[in-house]
């Protein structure tokens, strides 16, 4: 059984602020009050983990896991991949990662969306991959599109794909953006720009990687991501591994 | 090693169903296993239904919010393979989420103190720029010393609370307001 670690407090100035008036949404359902901290117990230092068998053969591969008869989705060609670290630099393994986009028109498969691109038949938007034990990761999907949305002026959100990150410990949760690099939109999207470090948002976008690009195949983009990093050990032989 | 900085959270934005609960949010070919819709399967214990909804400043229910729960078993257990993680999708339209799990057991710390029984909550949602921890307790399962909610102010403590009534437990999530909920920074 592993050991259960300490986690190391967030640095929130790397993060938006609760409240990021330019972005709308945010300011009637950021939290006013700071947040409590207390010293990790169990129920921080311990988290989910998933096994392979969780996945299915094309879940890392948006493609093609919704479409139908031998289809493929519509887009530029792309594959996502690289390293999830903690923020001791160590490699983590195993770890779920899952992610949901638009499509190469900018169009969410959700009832709530309607905007005018439409739907593609072959698209789902929806993947997921695990971690190796290296810490790496790869999935396959076409490059999302630009869209519109409902902020009070003429926005514009900037390609993106969302990540959702499971560490080792609940506390490390993560959900986030990769953004494209070169992408005009990102200098001017309130999301974006809602985190106040520009390192930190040049560190949500992805780079092309002529290295992993495959031929007249497919584009690679590299993004690589860091989760809080461990720091005492607490606890160990406590979790049960069945 | 050289500390690396985390990478910044951005918000889930109005579609994370897509990416989490995709069979929920209406894909019609969605995954083949659907991650944290198990709890009471999978965890021992006394069953519990808790009901609530995320509740925005101006007074009215998320709709595109999601849950997520991490707790153990009956006996304080905490498991890996997933056991003890959950969803709980907030509902397109009435914003109603429920969590259908068993009563956690009390958890001893490493300070050997004991924590009253209690889930972790993580709450994430358009609007919602850093996902959101809390805790649920139980009205009727609650030590008066616990150490976490002795930590907080006693007209703050009741906002994690899930209150026993005849349908189960009901917890409402305020994400402002006067009855902000406790929200955690660990």
């Amino acid at each position: 059984m592993s050991k259960l670690t300490d986690i190391i407090p967030r640095d929130f100035s790397l993060h938006p602020p609760r409240i990021a008036p330019d972005y709308r949404s945010s300011r009637s359902r950021g939290p006013i009050h700071k947040p409590i901290g207390f010293a990790t117990t169990m129920t921080e230092a311990t988290g989910p983990t998933f096994g392979h068998d969780v996945l299915g053969p094309n879940d890392h591969d948006l493609l093609i896991n919704h479409a139908v008869d031998g289809g493929s989705a519509i887009g530029p060609r792309i594959v996502v991949h690289g390293v999830l670290r903690d923020g001791d630099g160590r490699p983590v393994p195993n770890a779920l990662i899952e992610v949901w986009q638009a499509n190469a028109g900018g169009r969410y498969r959700h009832k709530k969306d309607a905007y005018l691109a439409p739907l593609d038949p072959n698209f789902g938007g929806c993947g997921r991959v695990i971690t190796g034990e290296d810490g790496s990761y790869s999935f396959r999907t076409v490059q999302p599109g630009a869209y519109p949305w409902p902020n009070g002026g003429n926005d514009w959100r900037p390609a993106h794909i969302h990540f959702s990150v499971f560490g080792m410990a609940f506390s490390q949760r993560l959900i986030t953006q990769m953004y494209f690099e070169g992408d005009p939109h990102i200098a001017l999207c309130p999301i974006a720009q809602s985190i106040p470090d520009a390192a930190a948002i040049d560190r949500l976008t992805a780079r092309l990687d002529m290295e992993a690009t495959m031929p007249m195949d497919i584009r690679a983009f590299r993004f690589d991501i860091v989760l809080r990093g461990r720091g005492a050990t607490l606890f160990e032989n406590q979790m049960e591994g069945t | 090693m050289a500390k690396l900085p985390e990478s910044a959270s951005q918000t889930a934005g109005p579609y994370v169903h897509i990416g989490c609960v995709p069979e929920f949010a209406g894909l019609e070919r969605g995954y083949h296993s659907q991650l944290g819709t198990s709890l009471r399967a999978d965890l021992t214990g006394d069953p519990i239904t808790i009901r609530g909804r995320i509740i925005d400043g101006m007074g009215d229910p998320v709709l595109d919010g999601l849950v997520e729960i991490w707790q153990p078993d009956g006996a304080g257990t905490f498991y890996t393979n997933g056991k003890g993680f959950g969803r709980a999708p907030s509902h397109a339209e009435t914003g109603e989420f429920v969590i259908e799990t068993v009563m956690p057991g009390a958890v001893i710390d490493q300070n050997g103190t004991l924590q009253s029984p209690h889930l972790a909550l993580w709450i994430v949602a358009r609007g919602i720029n850093v996902g959101l921890h809390t805790r649920a307790y139980f009205s009727d399962n609650v030590a008066e010393d616990d150490p976490i909610l002795s930590m907080i102010e006693p007209t703050r403590r009741t906002t994690l609370i899930a209150q026993k009534g005849s349908n189960g437990y009901q917890l409402d999530i305020h994400l402002q307001g006067e009855k902000e909920t406790v929200f955690f920074d660990v």
